[in-house]
């Protein structure tokens, strides 16, 4: 050991040999140091806070010279409690917690949920029509502004800055139309039992319209920076290698599971929100690698094009149509508005239940502290989020607040296959397998 | 499941909406009729044929929402996994969410398994329950192995033990933590401020309705 103390890197010992605390700056001693220790094995903490690791996301890795031997992922660093909140809310408020799940795909947790919620109502068919379309045309969306965080940030951790820049670029014209239609830009809560928050407002078919036409454009920029590139490809093919076996056995799903041939993708096999309805393709690659992943990713932003114009077109036909269900017991909140401050009650709703209808006001009061009852019984209400099944376990006692929500998380149970993944390969191909499985730790640790 | 009576969890309150007199009634527990509909009588006459103990390790099947439910005795719980999934080919486990029935009594965990087709493209799940006396479920891990992450996630929140997974360890709360989170009887706890003494309750203490 040499007498030099590096200030970043220094080191102590422990009955499980040398420590080493890396903090970043001069990583020269920390490399001589390491030389002259006899031993070839190295194991090595990645994250918790390492900016290539997807989020707060701990990888522990057991090495071999460059050679990853063995991988463990350490989870739990976003944990939020967010299932065992929800048992302490009303249906409605429970909205409002799982969208915080997976921060990504807001609009999905909010739909899986209220699928799960309205089964369990028995009011699944009673959705009106344009707020199903409204479901998917947001859903569709997300799954844009979703695939560009893992696109863009997938590149970036792989040393590709533009590509980031770019989709990040992308990403807010789709937040943009979030902010219009629901007010905010992400966790909306803007699907509800029963139906949609709020109808569109005047002019939003218009700015979808030419987002998607300015979107399918500015997507070639970025295909043309990556798709053929040759350091790209030598970065991601034949990189985290996993087949259908290995899919299916660890419960994997999602662009992982399409990569490996297998056109499954519950839009398709199991359709929900009307999804039987729209013309779309299953992209799938046979490469079982990230170069795979990456392609379906890329090539899915145009089918969710494709169906956002086909909703748009549905939506115009629809124009006046109601957006929540008939039953005033269900559709909670009583009115909301998106005023020039933001979301609130409309005028002309308090202006009934403070001035004229004693009726309505009790109806708002009870409704909005109380809530609805749901049967008792439990439901498991799956659709195909950005990253795979999502699925929602949803169990009522009869009361007005839900009894347990389980959310089956496509991140968590696709990051199990990093170690099937990456033992045996190098260090830097880490990187790329766990960022082609796209984990949101935000959904991984719930 | 249990039944309330009136609509308030704190008792003596002052309510006079008039609703205090409702009694919300319980789940049934009874088993379905046969015919099931759907694919559902399929699916129970194909693992009836593949595994002969079919009446002795099902103790019942549900169909309910249009789903199918089949409670499974504990110790069989492997037997009708590995049949299920080499015969009926249910590809996929999708999890195991725990719930926790306080009122339940010998029954006050339950581990629910959803399982999935694809080759037939179908959905069943599997229902277990075991006494919060002696939480012990075998462990699927060895069946499907994507189960791994989500039992040690069922374990660390409602304490089931499943037998015989490889390491079973907390996975989402830190490794020293007292308690499962997610059983009934683990509170949620409230903030506290500092303002002239006041305290702030739990939430399962405030005042709500139910």
């Amino acid at each position: 050991m040499s007498t030099y103390t590096d200030p970043y890197a220094s080191s102590r010992e422990t009955t499980e040999g040398t420590v080493f605390s890396v903090t970043g700056g001069d990583w020269d001693s920390l490399v001589t140091e390491i030389g002259q220790a006899k031993e070839e094995r190295v194991v090595v903490n990645m994250g918790p806070q390492h900016p290539s690791t997807h989020g707060v996301l701990r990888l522990v890795l057991e090495l071999e010279g460059e050679t990853v031997t063995e991988v463990r992922c350490g989870i739990g660093y976003l944990h939020t409690g967010i299932e065992k909140n929800i048992e302490y809310r009303n249906w409605t408020q429970g909205v409002t917690f799982v969208t915080r799940m997976d921060y990504l795909s807001p609009l999905f947790n909010e739909a899986a949920y209220c699928l799960g919620v309205e089964k369990l109502l028995g009011i699944a068919n009673d959705v009106p029509e344009r707020a199903t379309v409204i479901r998917v045309l947001m859903m569709e969306l997300n799954r844009i502004s979703s695939h560009m965080v893992a696109l863009g940030t997938g590149a970036l951790e792989l040393g590709a800055l533009s590509p980031m820049i770019f989709c990040f670029r992308e990403r807010e014209k789709v937040l943009d139309i979030f902010e219009l239609i629901s007010g905010l830009r992400m966790n909306m809560a803007y699907i509800r039992p029963g139906g949609v928050q709020q109808d569109l407002p005047a002019g939003a078919l218009a700015k979808i319209r030419a987002t998607v036409k300015d979107l399918r454009h500015s997507f070639k920029d970025n295909e043309n920076l990556l798709v053929g590139n040759s350091i790209w490809i030598k970065r991601t093919e034949g990189i985290g290698y996993l087949d259908l076996a290995g899919a299916t056995t660890l419960g994997v799903t999602g662009p992982v599971l399409r990569s490996t041939g297998l056109p499954w993708d519950l839009r398709k096999m199991q359709p929900y929100c009307g999804y039987e309805n729209y013309n779309f393709d299953v992209i799938t690659a046979d490469t079982c690698d990230v170069y795979g992943r990456f392609l379906i990713r890329v090539n899915e932003l145009e089918q969710s094009l494709r169906i956002i114009e086909q909703a748009v077109d549905k939506l115009e036909k629809l124009e006046g149509a109601p957006i929540m269900v008939a039953d005033k017991k269900i559709a909670w909140p009583a009115q909301l508005a998106l005023g020039g401050d933001g979301l609130g009650n409309s005028l002309d709703h308090i202006r009934e239940i403070m001035g004229t209808s004693m009726e309505s006001l009790i109806h708002h009061f009870k409704l909005v502290t109380e809530g609805f009852r749901v049967p008792a019984g439990q439901v498991y209400t799956a659709i195909e989020s950005p990253r795979g099944e999502l699925g929602a376990h949803v169990v009522s006692d009869g009361g007005t607040r839900p009894f347990r929500v389980h959310f089956r998380e496509p991140s968590f149970n696709n990051l199990q296959s990093t170690s099937a993944m990456c033992e045996g390969s190098m260090v830097a191909d880490i990187i790329g397998a766990v960022a082609s499985i796209d984990p949101v730790m935000g959904g991984v640790d719930r | 499941m249990s039944s309330d009576n009136g609509m308030f969890g704190a008792e003596g309150t002052g309510d006079t909406s008039g609703y205090g007199g409702l009694v919300p009634t319980a789940a049934s527990s009874g088993s379905s009729e046969r015919p099931y509909g759907s694919y559902f009588d399929s699916v129970t006459d194909d693992l009836e044929r593949a595994y002969p103990d079919f009446a002795d390790a099902i103790e019942r099947v549900v169909i309910d929402r249009g789903e199918l439910t089949l409670h499974i005795k504990v110790s069989r719980l492997v037997e009708v996994s590995m049949i299920l999934r080499d015969k009926l080919k249910f590809e996929m486990c999708l999890g195991v969410s725990g719930v926790n029935y306080p009122d339940d009594k010998g029954r006050e965990l339950h581990a629910v398994y959803p399982l999935l087709s694809m080759t037939h493209n179908r959905r069943i799940r599997l229902e277990v329950s075991v006494p919060d006396s002696h939480p012990h479920i075998p462990s699927l891990v060895e069946v499907w192995a994507g189960n791994n992450w989500n039992e040690r996630e069922t374990f660390d929140m409602f304490g089931i033990i499943f037998d015989g997974h490889p390491g079973l360890t907390r996975i989402l709360m830190p490794d020293d933590w007292q308690g499962h989170p997610q059983r009934k009887d683990y509170a949620l706890g409230g903030i506290s401020v500092e303002y002239k003494g006041a305290t702030t309750p739990a939430p399962d203490e405030r005042r709500s309705y139910r």
